[in-house]
Parts: C-alpha cells; sequence; structure tokens
C-alpha cells in the first residue's frame, strides 16, 4: 500500500512539472490589480476632461455634433490618456510579475514565457494596427469596443501558456466588447468596466486564490 | 499479475531526477542545460550525470551551437526516449488501478 502511495506521488510531481515547464506561472494577481487601477484613473480623466455624463461619451451622434477642431482636440485627448494608460499599465504589471518570479526563485525570461508573450503580442498588435485605421477613418467610437474584443482575443490566445483562468477573463473582454458595440453610447463606461473592474476583480480573485498563503520559498512538490 | 506489472517498469526511470527530465522534454521541443537546472533544482554535476545517461540509452538527443560566442547546449527527447516515458507511466498507472 505505501508503495502505491509513491507512485501516486511520483505521477502528481509529473503533472506539476510538466505543467511548471510549459507554462508562465509567475503572472501575478497583482500585475492585474494594478493595470485595473491605472485604466480607472484613465478613464476618470477622461470623464472629467469631456464633463459630459458617463453614459454618452464619444458616441456616434455625439461625435457628430462636435465641428472639426474640437473633434480632433477631443480624439488626440483620448488617444493620449489610451496610451499613457497602456505604458503604466504595462509597467506595473511586468513590476509585479517580476517581483512574484523573483520570491519563486525563477527567471522571468525564459522560454514560458516568451510563448506567452508572443501569443499575446501577434493578436494584440493586429487589434492596435486595427484601431489606428480606426482612428484615421475618424471611428473612434468603434475603436473603443475594438480594443476590448481584440484585447480578449489575445488574452484567450495567451491562457494556453499561463493559468487557465485567464481564460474566463478574456471570455468577459470579449462578451463585453461585442455587447459595446450593440450600445455604442456606452463607450466610456464599457471601457472602464472591462479594463479597470474586470483586471481588478480578476487580479484580486488570483491573488487570493494562488498567493496569499504562499511562503518566500514556492517551489512545489516535484523540486528533485 | 503484479510481477508483470512491475516488469514493465522502465529501469531507466527508476531515479526520479531521470523521470523528471524526461516529463519536462516530453512538453518542451527542447530545453538548455540552464533552464533543465532552473526548472528542476539539481546541480550541475548530478544533472549532467543523469542527462549522460539518459543520452546514452538513446532517450534524449544533445545539440551544440554556437550562440555568439558562448556554447549554448539543448536537449530534446528522441521518440525512442518519448516511447520509453509513455510506457513506464501507462506501467504506473496500470500498477496503481490494480492495487
Amino acid at each position: 500500500m505505501r508503495e502505491s502511495h509513491e507512485h501516486l506521488q511520483t505521477l502528481t510531481e509529473i503533472r506539476s512539472l510538466m505543467e511548471r515547464s510549459s507554462k508562465f506561472l509567475s503572472l501575478s494577481g497583482l500585475s492585474g490589480v494594478s493595470a485595473g487601477l491605472v485604466a480607472m484613473a484613465g478613464a476618470l480623466a477622461v470623464y472629467m476632461r469631456l464633463r459630459t455624463n458617463w453614459f454618452t461619451v464619444l458616441s456616434y451622434d455625439r461625435q457628430k455634433s462636435y465641428d472639426d477642431a474640437t473633434n480632433q482636440t477631443v480624439v488626440e485627448f483620448v488617444v493620449k490618456v489610451a496610451l499613457y494608460v497602456l505604458v503604466l499599465a504595462l509597467l506595473s504589471g511586468t513590476y509585479f510579475t517580476v517581483r512574484k518570479a523573483r520570491r519563486q526563485g525563477l527567471r522571468v525570461w525564459n522560454k514560458s514565457s516568451q510563448r506567452l508573450l508572443w501569443a499575446l503580442v501577434v493578436p494584440l498588435a493586429t487589434g492596435g494596427v486595427f484601431c489606428l485605421a480606426l482612428l484615421y477613418y475618424n471611428l473612434i467610437w468603434l475603436a473603443f469596443p475594438a480594443t476590448l474584443i481584440f484585447y480578449g482575443l489575445a488574452l484567450l490566445n495567451g491562457s494556453k501558456y499561463t493559468f487557465r483562468d485567464v481564460e474566463s477573463l478574456a471570455y468577459c473582454e470579449i462578451g463585453l466588447g461585442l455587447l459595446s458595440i450593440c450600445f455604442p453610447g456606452y463607450n466610456l463606461l464599457t471601457w472602464a468596466i472591462g479594463f479597470g473592474v474586470l483586471h481588478i476583480g480578476y487580479g484580486m480573485a488570483m491573488y487570493y486564490k494562488y498567493e496569499r498563503n504562499v511562503t518566500h520559498d514556492e517551489r512545489p512538490a516535484g523540486s528533485v | 499479475m503484479m510481477n508483470d506489472l512491475l516488469a514493465q517498469f522502465n529501469k531507466a526511470f527508476e531515479s526520479k531526477a531521470r523521470l523528471s527530465i524526461m516529463s519536462v522534454l516530453m512538453v518542451n521541443d527542447s530545453l538548455s542545460f540552464n533552464a533543465l537546472k532552473e526548472l528542476l533544482g539539481l546541480t550541475d554535476g548530478n544533472l549532467a550525470t543523469h542527462l549522460r545517461a539518459l543520452e546514452e540509452l538513446n532517450y534524449v538527443s544533445v545539440q551544440k551551437q554556437f550562440v555568439g560566442r558562448k556554447p549554448n547546449t539543448t536537449y530534446s527527447a528522441t521518440p525512442a526516449g518519448q516511447q520509453a516515458f509513455t510506457d513506464h507511466l501507462n506501467a504506473l498507472e496500470a500498477f496503481i488501478k490494480n492495487l
């Protein structure tokens, strides 16, 4: 009987090793929370600047009512905020993930993180170019749902190479993006939910699930 | 019956280190020496010995190349190694089921 227990344990260890070596598991929940907070701040900045109610920022109808000069300033402002949000979210997200990897005693730049990054970059870059085209054709109200949809697809693609839980976040982002096309007036609100609320919620859930009770030396069973 | 099952256990994988090396090479096309070391938490000498044993059995193939001036050695599982590993796991599973 003791021998069977030993064999079972061996199987568990093999499984954990296979997963650990092919997936990037240093992604921190706090990265999600920080990115979400940055996005909320960005949405707030747009809201304050445009001084309109939450529900009608840059809807199709509203944009039509702007004259050319106003339209350009507004679009420039929104794009600038979006870029700041992107850069700050990436920086803070990277910080917490690097920190978690250090605590696990793992390197951040390894085969699994490269695979994850590549899986994310292809759909994200495609989405980025697509949104630039939308801006060029003055369709900024469509760019809001497009960022959510492409981001969701990128997450779905990347979820194969990290925690499986990312998949549910991906479905939420895609669903919200599609929903937001049907209600173009609620652009800023759906954007704030997608990049802010969802990230914070997901990040906290991940943090409590995987990180809270973990001591500094986290090499799980399977280290030989 | 029990002994039949035990006979199918591969002697090469009696060492846990070798079993671990094979299991990570099953899910990665190829891994460098350092990546293996980091994943398995083995010392240089220990890992090198086990890798050499697996190489001699023709379960693992070694690719030596240079990245710039630094030598970079990567390891991958051969079809024979993958087969042996799968057989061993199947035997383990059958053994546990039969208890």
